[in-house]
């Protein structure tokens, strides 16, 4: 039929570009991957090898310290905004969502301008107390910019949900006596927890694969994106850095799969 | 009645995030404009770091522009129809289709990039052009386009849309142009300002892609921040700031257009 083939014409460019550039440089990597001193085996190295895997392991406790206290602090964020009408609302929202077109270095500096040597909390604290408070190249630094750049998607995704929870229905609960904690735990928490898995894991896929802000701040700290960029570029490891990418990879894709089936579930499920 | 307490540590604890992320937004705008920020307001304010930023990286603002506008055309190009393709065909291969486009904002930025360099990185000419830099930001940004399509295309009732159109006799590509695309005119336009956006922001990527010849902004602000004074790198910020406040009021502007159009 016509319109088959019309299908096929509009479908085409993206086809073309997509195997270009996506499946054979994939294809590619994993043969690099392959390629290296220990063959394919070296596709576990990042668990075999006690280097790369306490890398590992550092890198695996910040996504999920940041992805913790993110959907905290934005689960908050977003029961207070939802339903509420006051003055500058918008402009507070617009504000608080406006770090999201921030390079991840960008943020490494907006870190360093909060807790670096000349940043805010130490001039504070030099002239309250006389005591020096640096922290931004630590790693409650790199913390404090992967919770900077996870707020704002998280708290986007997390306020869509809030609007959706009918108001009366904490109403109800406050009127039958229930306190905030189980106003929380029995009607607030189950209606926001589909927005809760999508955003956690999307705030989890970032961190883990977070290369800028780390750039900028983790000068002694070796996350697993700075590892591979390190055994690309001065180890000259091309096969090392392929097979870490492909673990890395594959666990950013796997959190952000098992989350999207979750929430499809929770909300079929209803 | 008074605010009940969780009411107002709710507004404390969401009044602490925005000045945690607003502050020092407001930090370097200052420290681009003081003449020295170590010693404070009494030493006054200057334009000198802004136009030292300018001489520095004038290049790299240029590029940056250039990069965001051939990879906002590739994906117009590839996206648009592409996403007509796959609502139209549906069905499962349609999704297979949509999960392999949408791979790249699932992988982080620079196991894509290192994947492009192995596999063209014997191509001189390719590997040195800019176009090798816009090449891996269609790559990121391209499922942010066909969402946006997708998105729109699902709210409207196409097929009849193009059903009357043909039979009035009009062949399928010129339905194509004259009555899909200005039915998914909000989608694209929300799609355009993603893609610039995201393009000119693009640092994981392009750290890897780029070369001494074809750097962009944000690889700049990366040399900046670690190798300038303070108040240049803040400059360097500002200047950053000036090219993506525009495309966020108007990504802001588009969203409550659709909603406008969506509850109407």
């Amino acid at each position: 039929m016509r319109s088959r083939s019309f299908d096929v014409l509009l479908i085409l460019p993206a086809a073309i570009f997509t195997l270009a550039f996506l499946i054979l440089p994939l294809a590619r990597l994993t043969v690099e991957a392959g390629t290296g001193p220990s063959g394919f085996a070296g596709f576990f190295a990042i668990l075999t090898e006690a280097r790369y895997r306490n890398s590992l392991l550092v890198t695996l406790a910040l996504s999920i310290v940041t992805t913790l206290a993110t959907l905290a602090l934005a689960t908050i964020a977003a029961q207070t905004l939802a339903h509420r009408k006051f003055p500058g609302r918008g402009l507070l929202l617009s504000l608080m969502t406006f770090p999201l077109a921030f390079p991840g270095v960008v943020v490494g500096f907006m870190i360093i301008l909060f807790g670096g040597r000349l940043g805010l909390v130490n001039s504070l604290s030099m002239a309250a107390f006389g005591t020096r408070a640096i922290f931004a190249y630590s790693l409650f630094g790199l913390f404090l910019g992967y919770v900077y750049f996870s707020v704002p998607r998280v708290l986007l995704t997390l306020l869509a949900a809030a609007e959706k929870l009918d108001p009366s229905l904490v109403e109800a609960a406050r009127s039958l006596g229930a306190g905030p904690l189980a106003i929380q735990r029995d009607v607030v928490l189950p209606a926001l927890f589909p927005a809760m898995y999508t955003g956690g894991a999307l705030c989890f896929a970032t961190a883990m694969g977070a290369f800028g802000t780390a750039f900028t701040l983790a000068t002694s700290i070796d996350v697993v994106p700075m590892l591979i960029y390190t055994e690309f570029t001065l180890a000259t490891n091309a096969g090392m850095a392929a097979s870490i990418s492909i673990a890395l990879g594959a666990i950013t894709w796997a959190a952000l799969a098992l989350a999207r089936s979750r929430a499809m579930r929770d909300t079929k499920g209803g | 009645m008074g605010l009940r307490w969780t009411t107002l540590a709710g507004f404390a604890i969401t009044a602490l995030i925005a000045l945690f992320l607003v502050v020092p937004v407001l930090l370097s705008v200052y420290a681009g404009l003081s003449v020295n920020y170590a010693r404070g307001i009494s030493a006054g304010f200057t334009l000198d770091w802004v136009r030292q930023v300018w001489s520095l990286y004038s290049d790299t603002v240029w590029r940056s522009l250039i990069v965001a506008l051939m990879t906002l055309a590739l994906t117009l190009l590839i996206g648009v129809p592409g996403a007509y393709a796959l609502v139209r065909r549906g069905g499962r291969f349609a999704r297979i289709v949509e999960e392999l486009v949408t791979l790249p904002v699932a992988i982080p930025g620079l196991a894509l990039a290192l994947a492009l360099i192995l596999a063209y990185g014997g191509f001189g000419a390719f590997r040195q052009s800019t176009l090798f830099v816009v090449v891996g930001h269609v790559l990121f940004t391209l499922p942010f386009m066909m969402r946006a399509v997708i998105a729109i295309l699902e709210t409207i009732d196409w097929r009849t849309l193009d059903e009357g159109a043909a039979s009035l006799g009009s062949p399928a590509w010129l339905r194509f142009f004259d009555v899909i695309l200005p039915n998914v005119r909000p989608g694209i336009v929300a799609g355009a300002l993603t893609v610039v956006t995201l393009s000119i922001g693009e640092f994981n990527l392009t750290w890897m892609l780029h070369t001494p010849m074809t750097k962009t902004l944000p690889v700049g602000l990366a040399d900046a921040y670690a190798s300038m004074r303070l108040e240049v790198a803040s400059a360097y910020t500002l200047v950053f700031l000036i090219m993506v406040i525009p495309l966020l009021i108007g990504l802001q502007l588009a969203a409550d257009l659709t909603e406008k159009r969506t509850k109407s």
